[in-house]
């Protein structure tokens, strides 16, 4: 066993918290909260210094790193703030699909530009009748036309549709399939293709610089290369991937969780309770120590299921887990945290409010709390 | 970082499931509970296997493995038979006192006979007055005379007090220092030493095994050779002993509560309700699933204390956290361990009461989790 990190990983570490210290303005952050606004300059910015896909393969614009180094990345942005980080680690979404189920065209024409900032990526699970239950006869369809593929149906709820370039999305393409989801695909679907509309979803309660849309699909004609990786293998791919994407989202809720504990920790420190120090009240030091627990517990959770994915030993249980024990200590630090603050931890002024209401996501996107434990106790009584 | 264990640890891992799985048995338990008799012949099999004081130097008679091998076996020991299982884990308390203080000729005269079983070793810091607190002025004083000590004062709940070779005492040896801990040391008493009186404590919740005393002091003359570490200094010496020894009482909880997930995951698979089994209803699978999570972090937050222990870096931050959270762990996954059994965890035909009657006191002795939390705050404060 061996619990650090290498010295290249602390150097991402320390390499992202500078990028993070020199541009996450509190002003830019709670200006993209309030107007529900993507940081694009930031974002240009971030892929600039290779930040964005840290993951990729390094001939399609990525640095070639593990999901380890991905999960240092978006602990790290978002510990400094919730809301960017949340926006630019979540602009590569799905591309982890691309990168191991693509062609060498697909990559060359997708990867490269998401890492390098000028195009935002999406996945297009979700649709209005179900986000949960993919395993059931999808309602978007795509059907054989010629030499390529015409789709048709509605997506929601989809993280980066008013902004992305490209939609990885999930088909029913044999609708009579027995059970319906080995009768699914994914598709590469680009925004500006015919048929395709996007509509914004706002007024979220919180990740407000992460744009939200829904994708409708009108027969959109697709050419025989439109579809990513094997037909009628997709419902089996989106499993892979949320192994790893899960992942990326528990590091997601432990930035959140250590940024809140870190912002409490130093308010309590010099804020005075009836002339002593708050942090002195043994109810406030207890709460801190709580919530320092949760976080090193969501922290080793998170990195022992980045690492075995490194390892090449992907395992649902341990991302499961790992997500589940991170959003639900990012919620519940975030609360503490807010607690600890009190009237002004209500107000934006002092972020932790934004942290509170940023926090509650991860427990429900990527699969929601109650999914994963599913996973989990499946795993858990197979044995 | 590396999540595995190497193979020697899974090699010693094995060996101690299938010691505990011959030996530890509910006739064992039945033969020492109710008589509340320290299983000798059990704490000799196993020091023969090396399972005792495996951290111990080779050339006092241990395994010269480290505290996460150490942490292995009270794990898999506890996880097979708390009650037991705490026991022989206790069999050594206070042994590395010595190993870290000691002089030479106290590690060859004291040392051996614990690690090959024939002894028991006690350590003694808790007075009636209080056991958490022990930076105040101890009621236990031992003063100089001539070249002896003279040890007068009361220890209470001490282990393997009445049966052991030897006790490490915490005592006043400077009762005017300001403030009092700097006036602290620590002294061996041998057993038959006069003056030394140890009464049994009968009735304990849980782990009647092992012997819980108080001990009298009155006129108990000691050599100063008999002095262990540096004079003044063993309030500190303590400190650093309970980073340490902290991290085995964590592996307890670990043990404790995967041994009743252990036994309700096989009890849900195998009891049917409303025509399907228990562990299909989705109350109880998810129950089994938020028991899973708390044993995983549990085990990644001992396995890390141990690993920082082993590196030579013990963080008393680190080693309170684990014990907390498995502490917490053990209390919270035998009680929903309980829950699942219904009406039959009531009965002793089924362990799982004996896992729950043996998770509380891992929230209570080597230090309560108030105590760690006033000990994670500290650090927490001071970073």
């Amino acid at each position: 066993m061996e619990f650090k990190l290498t010295e290249e990983q602390r150097d991402i570490q320390d390499a992202v918290a500078e990028f993070c210290v020199g541009h996450f303005a509190p002003e830019l952050a709670r200006r993209c909260d309030r107007e529900e606004e993507f940081p694009r300059d930031l974002h240009r910015r971030a892929a600039g210094l290779g930040l964005i896909g840290i993951h990729l393969p390094e001939e399609y614009g990525g640095q070639g790193l593990g999901c380890t180094e991905n999960a240092i990345v978006a602990e790290t942005m978002c510990r400094y703030d919730s809301t960017l980080g949340t926006a630019l680690i979540l602009s590569d979404l799905g591309c982890e699909l691309i990168a191991r189920l693509g062609t060498d065209e697909q990559k060359g024409s997708f990867l490269q530009g998401v890492a390098s900032g000028e195009s935002v990526s999406a996945v297009a699970f979700t649709e209005p009748a179900r986000g949960s239950a993919l395993s059931e006869r999808l309602d978007t369809v795509a059907h054989r036309r010629g030499g390529g593929w015409l789709i048709s149906g509605r997506k929601t709820l989809i993280t980066n549709a008013p902004i992305a370039g490209l939609f990885v999305t999930l088909c029913q393409t044999d609708p009579d399939a027995r059970p319906a989801y080995r009768g699914q695909s994914l598709f590469i679907v680009e925004d500006d293709a015919s048929g395709v509309e996007v509509t914004e979803l706002r007024d979220k309660m919180g990740i407000r610089a992460s744009p939200l849309g829904e994708l409708s699909m009108d027969e959109v004609p697709l050419p025989e290369g439109g579809i990513l990786g094997d037909v009628n293998r997709g419902f089996y791919q989106t499993l892979d991937f949320f192994n790893q994407s899960r992942v990326e989202i528990a590091a997601q809720a432990l930035g959140i969780s250590q940024g809140a504990l870190d912002r409490a920790l130093s308010y309590a420190k010099e804020r005075e309770v009836g002339g002593v120090r708050a942090s002195d009240l043994q109810a406030v030091s207890h709460k801190l120590a709580d919530m320092a627990i949760k976080v090193e517990a969501a922290r080793l959770l998170t990195y022992k299921a980045a690492w075995l994915i490194d390892q090449g030993r992907a395992d649902p249980r341990q991302s499961s887990m790992a997500k589940t024990l991170a959003g639900r200590t990012a919620v519940e630090v975030t609360d503490e945290a807010v607690q600890i603050l009190g009237g002004y931890g209500y107000l934006g002024d002092y972020d932790v409010e934004r942290m509170y209401r940023d926090a509650k996501i991860t427990e429900i996107y990527e699969g929601t709390r109650e999914i994963q434990k599913n996973t989990v106790a499946r795993f858990l009584i197979r044995g | 970082m590396n999540f595995d264990l190497s193979e020697e640890q899974m090699d010693i891992r094995s060996a101690v499931r299938e010691f505990c799985a011959s030996e530890l048995t509910k006739e064992a338990t039945a033969r020492y509970s109710p008589a509340e008799e320290h299983p000798w012949e059990l704490s000799s099999r196993a020091a023969k296997l090396g399972f005792i004081g495996i951290h111990f130097p080779e050339e006092y008679g241990g395994q010269g493995y480290g505290y996460l091998e150490n942490a292995i076996v009270a794990e898999e020991m506890t996880r097979a038979n708390p009650e037991l299982g705490i026991t022989l884990t206790f069999s050594d308390f206070g042994t590395e006192l010595i190993l870290k203080y000691g002089t030479e000729e106290q590690k060859e005269r004291y040392v051996p006979r614990i690690a090959s079983g024939e002894g028991l070793s006690a350590a003694a810091f808790t007075e009636p007055s209080g056991g958490s607190d022990i930076s105040k002025c101890l009621g236990t004083v031992a003063l100089s005379d001539g070249d002896d000590f003279v040890v007068n004062g009361t220890k209470t709940f001490i282990t393997n007090a009445n049966i052991s070779d030897f006790i490490i005492i915490l005592s006043q040896t400077t009762p005017g220092a300001q403030p009092p801990y700097r006036g602290q040391s620590m002294i061996i008493l041998e057993n038959g030493t006069p003056g030394v009186e140890a009464t049994k404590l009968k009735g304990k919740l849980g782990i009647k095994p092992s012997q819980t005393c108080e001990v009298a002091f009155s006129d108990a003359r000691v050599p100063r050779a008999n002095l262990l570490g540096e004079l003044d200094r063993g309030f500190y010496h303590t400190l650093e002993f309970l980073n340490e020894s902290r991290i085995e009482i964590a592996a307890q909880g670990v043990g404790i509560a995967q041994g009743a997930l252990d036994r309700a995951l096989d009890y849900a698979k195998e009891r049917s309700l409303f025509g399907r089994p228990l562990a299909e209803l989705q109350a109880v699978s998810h129950k089994l699933a938020d028991m899973a999570i708390k044993v995983e972090a549990a085990r990644l937050l001992t396995y890390k204390a141990a690993w920082l222990a082993d590196e030579g870096r013990a963080d008393p931050m680190v080693s309170s956290m684990a014990k907390t959270y498995a502490a917490r762990a053990g209390v919270e996954v035998t009680d929903e361990a309980s829950q699942i059994f219904g009406g039959y965890y009531f009965l002793e035909d089924y362990d799982i009461e004996m896992f729950y009657r043996h998770a509380k006191i891992i929230e209570i002795y080597e230090g309560t989790k108030e105590v760690q939390k006033n000990n994670i705050a500290r650090c927490l404060l001071r970073r």
